[in-house]
């Protein structure tokens, strides 16, 4: 069977890239893990690895010649195979959004990954052959202690292995001020420089570009929870145990974007993806920072099932455990500080989602019924940031009344 | 504390353990009447007489086995091999025999008895007489293998080899014969299974044993003038091997260079070094180095003779190789 060979994101920003040399002929037999071709990216030159055996069957973008990412360059096959069809079905098909979902949803992504060899840091990685981050298991280990992104660091070891001494030297430099302050009549005083780990270095990056590229507008409204409280009471006394809140809110958000699908979407500049699945992330902090554990495919779940899921991700999530794949790619995210009391908040949009829900405390509070007369109730305030490229306001408005009515009428779920 | 050789250490040892106890004897090649092909038995057959102290026909095989049936029969014979070279006759004794009776008795059997002799190379004396067979003894579970460096650690050793109840493999070197060092007069043993520190510093551990000792401490010696610190531990036990001293000192200095005089394959230098990998892995910060002989049989000229042996040049070079400076 042929297959088909396409751009992959080299890098984690990479939206294009272009063939700087092909590596094999038309005809050459390959094999998995052969460097085929070297493709500069926006940031190096990278090798691109073939991915099965067979024979190079065809080219299709020459060196030199320019590749969106899931774009086909090349056909792999076996001998004599024809490769007409698969090359005039990408054509017509190469850009579409939804093809190219799948290729980058994964790499471009590499939020809060703090493990060492992986950590791509967009600002400060240092080309290396082949992407490999070579380290002493010493030098690992002392980053780590102290915080460094090995990807940020010259080695100067054989190969450029980072090394002890390349680690040292950059605590040296860090500890200038640090040596003063431990002087122990000004300790006090003195300011204190601490190293930026890997994954506040990515926070700082994704968050700055989401501020800074999306342009942010925010939604507010008052929900009655009374009759979501009730029903998770009910459920809780049914099944003996308790269901999150958040399970709750992820049940009912879910809802609310299959009735108004564009909330559910990335922006790529020339396209919108309109994601398939809502996969909805619930913020969690952390001593190092913040992550986002995702529950896939809400839509289609129920409150107990996320409610499990969830349990075991934010377990993992505490654990330093989760898998790449289970905080990559958000469609939407939750974020609730109503435990610490917070009324009402506006957050910062995690993409590759468009928007974000910034929930706040449930407070008993005075409200004017429509008979004029006061009840007290059981009231809590979201707030809505949204993507105004994807997300009109109005579409974010009637977003977010579906929601507050659905919370309000859980029946309308049904309807 | 005086003075003494290697030579004399190991007679001091013998000699004050026969006087200790009349089951120890000394059997072998040449030790009575000529006093030892090294002049280690020196007197000892005046002293003891030729009950005690044996002159074997050139026979390793069978004299080793009547050590052998000795100790299982309450003696403790001390066997010299004239050198390790002639032990391989006696191997199947000591693989099949000696470090196998205890276990398949059951515990009924215990064989108290020290094979012991020069190993390794010496000068100009060829492929067959020139092998540091360690790996072969040190190989065999049910054996327990020293090989002592300086005179003081001889000592120490070959009483505390004499004593115990198991088969123990002595490892000298005839160069090391000579070799002066201080030994105190009042008794004292060294425990098997024990490391020695012989130079205490902070950045590359050397891991070596026996006769590299020297040229070892010759390196560190060098590189202490470069303001390279170096520690060296001294095996003295290979079977046992004192894990623990190494690892604290690999996990102190994060670089290893380990230094073995015997072939590199399946030596006992490369099983530290995979000890070392896999056990001070997260604090190592390059590579554990191994200097070993040249892979090859030991030419007799002596110029490559001298080439396929572990140096001060090579152990030095090493030592840089895991600070990265060249």
């Amino acid at each position: 069977m042929a297959e088909p060979i396409l751009m992959i994101a080299l890098s984690p920003t990479m939206e294009q890239g272009t063939i700087a040399r092909w590596n094999k002929k038309e005809g050459d037999p390959v094999k998995s893990g052969d460097i085929i071709c070297d493709v500069e990216t926006d940031k190096a030159t990278m090798e691109y690895e073939c991915p099965e055996d067979g024979i190079l069957l065809k080219i299709v973008v020459a060196n030199g010649g320019k590749a969106s990412v899931g774009q086909l360059i090349a056909v792999i096959g076996e001998k004599g195979e024809n490769v007409d069809d698969l090359v005039k079905q990408f054509s017509t098909q190469a850009l579409s959004p939804k093809h190219s979902k799948s290729k980058t949803a994964q790499q471009e992504d590499t939020k809060e990954n703090d493990s060492e060899s992986d950590v791509v840091s967009k600002q400060n990685a240092i080309h290396r052959p082949g992407g490999i981050v070579k380290a002493s298991p010493l030098a690992k280990r002392i980053a780590k202690q102290h915080g460094y992104d090995l990807a940020a660091i010259a080695g100067t070891g054989p190969g450029g292995r980072i090394v002890k001494r390349d680690i040292e030297s950059l605590l040296k430099k860090g500890s200038v001020v640090s040596g003063e302050a431990s002087s122990p009549v000004s300790s006090t005083l003195v300011d204190e420089i601490l190293p930026v780990s890997g994954m506040r270095k990515i926070i700082a990056q994704r968050l700055t570009e989401s501020k800074y590229s999306a342009p942010h507008y925010y939604l507010k409204l008052s929900i009655d929870m009374g009759a979501l409280i009730g029903a998770r009471k009910a459920l809780n006394k049914s099944i003996n145990s308790t269901i999150s809140l958040n399970a709750f809110l992820m049940k009912f958000t879910a809802e609310a974007i299959k009735r108004h699908p564009i909330i559910n979407s990335t922006w790529k500049g020339d396209t919108i993806v309109k994601h398939g699945s809502i996969d909805i992330g619930l913020a969690v902090a952390l001593p190092e920072g913040l992550i986002t554990p995702i529950v896939r495919n809400c839509a289609s779940k129920g409150i107990i099932e996320i409610d499990n899921e969830l349990r075991m991700l934010i377990e993992k999530a505490q654990n330093n455990s989760l898998a790449q794949n289970e905080y990559n790619g958000a469609t939407f995210t939750i974020t609730n500080l109503g435990s610490y009391g917070i009324e009402d908040f506006t957050a910062i949009i995690n993409p590759p989602g468009s928007a974000i829900l910034a929930v706040g405390a449930i407070i008993k509070t005075p409200v004017v019924a429509e008979s004029d007369e006061l009840e007290i109730k059981q009231m809590m305030k979201v707030s809505l940031s949204s993507d105004h490229r994807v997300i009109d306001g109005a579409v974010g408005a009637s977003f977010l009344k579906d929601l507050k009515d659905l919370i309000e009428n859980p029946i309308r779920t049904l309807y | 504390m005086p003075e003494i050789t290697y030579r004399e250490a190991l007679r001091q040892a013998i000699d004050e353990e026969m006087e200790r106890d009349r089951t120890v004897f000394l059997l072998g090649e040449e030790v009575g009447e000529y006093n030892g092909a090294y002049k280690v038995s020196m007197g000892l057959l005046d002293k003891y007489g030729p009950e005690r102290v044996l002159d074997t026909p050139i026979t390793e095989e069978g004299f080793t086995g009547v050590g052998i049936g000795a100790a299982c029969v309450g003696l403790r014979p001390i066997v010299e091999w004239m050198t390790f070279n002639f032990s391989i006759q006696a191997l199947d004794q000591v693989l099949n025999n000696a470090a196998k009776l205890r276990h398949m008795s059951g515990g009924q059997f215990k064989v108290p008895i020290v094979f012991r002799g020069p190993n390794g190379p010496a000068e100009y004396l060829s492929s067959q007489h020139s092998q540091a067979l360690q790996s072969m003894f040190a190989h065999i579970p049910g054996l327990l293998v020293v090989a002592p460096a300086t005179p003081y650690d001889a000592k120490g050793l070959l009483k505390s080899a004499i004593r115990n109840d198991n088969p123990v493999v002595f490892l000298e070197a005839e160069l090391m014969y000579a070799w002066k060092g201080h030994v105190p007069d009042e008794e004292y043993l060294i425990p098997i299974g024990k490391a020695d520190i012989k130079r205490n510093g902070l950045d590359v551990t050397i891991v070596t044993y026996s006769k590299p000792l020297k040229i070892v401490l010759d390196a560190a010696d060098i590189l202490a003038q470069e303001d390279i610190d170096v520690e060296v531990v001294d095996l003295r036990s290979l079977r046992p091997i004192d894990e623990e001293t190494i690892y604290k000192s690999v996990r102190k200095t994060n670089r290893c260079v380990v230094v073995d005089e015997a072939w590199p394959v399946c030596s006992v230098g490369s099983h530290v070094a995979w000890l070392v990998s896999k056990n001070c892995f997260d604090s190592l910060d390059a590579p554990v180095e191994v200097i070993s002989s040249e892979d090859v049989p030991l030419p007799y000229n002596h110029r490559l003779e001298l080439a396929c042996q572990p140096s001060v040049e090579k152990v030095v070079k090493a030592v840089k190789k895991s600070l990265y400076m060249e």
